[in-house]
């Protein structure tokens, strides 16, 4: 039988990750606790991450112009089906 | 102890051609159906004699019009595939249903064979039709103008367990279920209040609690009594309830969760009381909040926020396998139901990656922003059909998911597998088998029985009324020693 990668985690392991995940953010983000050199470099890989998303985004939704129906006011209500089951 | 469990499920799809103007939506689905080849086809009747959908698992049978087609129209209509779905035209759609599997990996990798095959015999059909004309399929359940066509889910359940308590005790959950396997939809209809974004395809088209109806006044809890199975022992509950959806994770927390719930019902594990004041009405509720913040009122008094009721559901599912020892798949949808639902308290659009309805959501927005465009524009309608277009290259789901951008649950080896290969563990193995070694002289199939033409002597019909009979392990041995379809019928019938 096949499963998933991550099925012999135990039930809380998930739980755990988002916890961890979460922190990480939160300290990432720039707690009074770090020194001033660390914070500024996790601010600039903060922001160049930032960059990076929105760069992928843009191409996505280039890809995804592209894609879509010409004529989409004429497509969509021309898109009329019959009740089924 | 609960049954083991066998699912399945049958999925309409939506259908068009661009630039007719003639649409003609039945003969398109019959130009489909038929136009789908594959080297092992033999012309197979669907055998409607074992049918009833008429009868009411309240113990009565409603009056009505059983459909029957004739032979020719019966074959142009129906494709019994040597996976042991079912793919066909329905009304005015094109369907496909799957084999019968017993957990919800295998039924994700029948699904999107399901997809696999209305593609591919999307290519061949149009190819026959005029230039500049092509059919487009669309995996969803409306067409945002009043007209919905269904994802019907099947869980095969005891007879002993009284109808009752799974209407009383599912009821709330199927409600509730939507967060995380809503399809999204763009606007409401139906009659139902407005709203510029929603969980849910279906939600806006429940009009009613129980009752035998898939058309008309769709009920929460559908009571269709056809087992395709030994009636005495089994019920197949049909759940009408559910979206299409394109995203894996998506079908794995619908299906999974709701035959872990089953299966509490079943083995009276389920204690409290989460009955829901007016379910119709809430179910349009949670399906017009995508924060998942508002909460509803209960039987009991208090008041509960559609989190809160899965999270109910969940934890009676934790003590209940605390004792026992789940199956790993058991064990894994627990681990991803638990997770899910903290991320939808946190921030549901976290979850772009899983869920269908926050994925669209998260596009369109994006799509707005970068556009400069609002939830009427024509634009933004057309993004929320296209996510659910099976073309590779014209789907936004599957242009995200080429992207890397949405989570797995299966490969596409399985999806592969799955299209010319039947589950090995159910009924269905026997019954794509049969069509793959002997599909010549196979007449007519329906879930429960298959009937061989063998020349002279009148049609053979084999019944196969215990769904976990006619697995490799029970059959393969015998097919082997079987070159033909009278050793087959012979050595079964002696």
């Amino acid at each position: 039988m096949r499963i998933p990668k991550h099925a012999d985690d135990n039930l809380t392991a998930w739980w755990g990750a988002a916890t961890d995940q979460k922190q990480k953010q939160r300290s990432d983000g720039g707690s009074g606790d770090s020194s001033s050199s660390d914070s500024e470099a996790g601010t600039k890989k903060l922001a160049k991450r930032g960059e990076e998303l929105k760069d992928e985004m843009d191409s996505l939704i280039d890809e995804i112009d592209e894609a879509l129906e010409e004529n989409a006011e004429e497509f969509v209500k021309n898109y009329v089906q019959r009740g089924g089951e | 102890m609960p049954l083991p469990s066998v699912i399945g499920s049958e999925i309409e799809y939506g259908i068009t051609v661009v630039n007719d103007r003639d649409f003609d939506p039945i003969s398109s689905c019959v130009l489909l159906v038929n136009a789908y080849r594959d080297p092992d086809d033999a012309e197979i009747l669907w055998d409607y004699d074992q049918e009833n959908p008429l009868a009411d698992a309240r113990g009565f049978n409603v009056e009505g019009e059983k459909y029957t087609p004739n032979q020719q129209e019966n074959i142009a209509r129906n494709k019994t595939l040597k996976n042991g779905a079912r793919f066909y035209v329905d009304h005015a759609h094109p369907e496909y249903s799957t084999p019968e599997v017993t957990n919800v990996i295998d039924l994700i990798a029948y699904e999107r064979a399901g997809e696999r095959t209305m593609e591919s015999a999307r290519i061949s059909a149009s190819s026959l039709l005029p230039d500049g004309q092509q059919i487009v399929i669309y995996k969803n359940n409306s067409d945002r103008k009043g007209n919905s066509y269904g994802n019907h889910e099947n869980f095969l359940i005891s007879r002993r367990t009284p109808f009752r308590e799974i209407v009383s005790r599912f009821t709330p959950f199927l409600v509730t279920r939507q967060i995380f396997c809503g399809a999204g939809k763009v606007g409401s209809e139906n009659r139902a209040s407005p709203c510029t974004f929603q969980i849910s395809q279906r939600a806006d088209f429940f009009e009613t609690e129980v009752a035998l109806d898939t058309m008309v006044k769709r009920p929460i809890i559908n009571t269709r009594d056809e087992p395709h199975a030994d009636r005495e022992k089994y019920r197949r509950l049909h759940v009408i309830i559910g979206d299409s959806n394109m995203s894996e994770v998506s079908t794995y927390l619908r299906v999974g969760t709701s035959a872990i719930v089953l299966a509490l019902i079943e083995d009276g594990a389920l204690s409290q009381d989460l009955t829901l004041t007016d379910p119709v009405r809430v179910i349009k509720e949670i399906s017009h909040d995508p924060d998942c913040k508002r909460d509803y009122a209960r039987e009991s008094g208090s008041r509960i926020s559609a989190i809160q009721v899965q999270r109910e559901y969940l934890e009676a599912a934790l003590r209940y396998f605390e004792t026992r020892d789940p199956d790993p798949i058991i064990k894994d949808v627990l681990t991803r139901w638990e997770s899910v639902l903290i991320r939808l308290e946190d921030d549901p659009m976290q979850l772009h990656r899983e869920i269908d309805w926050v994925a669209k959501r998260k596009l369109i927005l994006e799509y707005m922003s970068r556009r400069n465009c609002t939830w009427d524009d024509p634009q933004v309608q057309m993004l929320d059909l296209q996510y659910h277009d099976l073309r590779p290259q014209k789907g936004l789901y599957n242009i995200l998911e080429r992207r890397g951008e949405m989570e797995r649950i299966i490969s596409d080896r399985d999806i592969d597998r799955a299209v010319v290969t039947p589950p090995d563990d159910t009924r269905a193995y026997f019954r794509g088998e049969c069509i793959r070694r002997y599909g010549k002289a196979v007449f007519g199939v329906n879930w429960d029985s298959i009937s061989f033409n063998l020349g002279e002597d009148p049609i053979k019909r084999i019944l196969m009324n215990e769904p976990l009979k006619g697995t490799r392990a029970h059959v393969e041995s015998l097919l082997d020693e079987c070159p033909t379809a009278e050793d087959l019928v012979r050595s079964l019938t002696i």
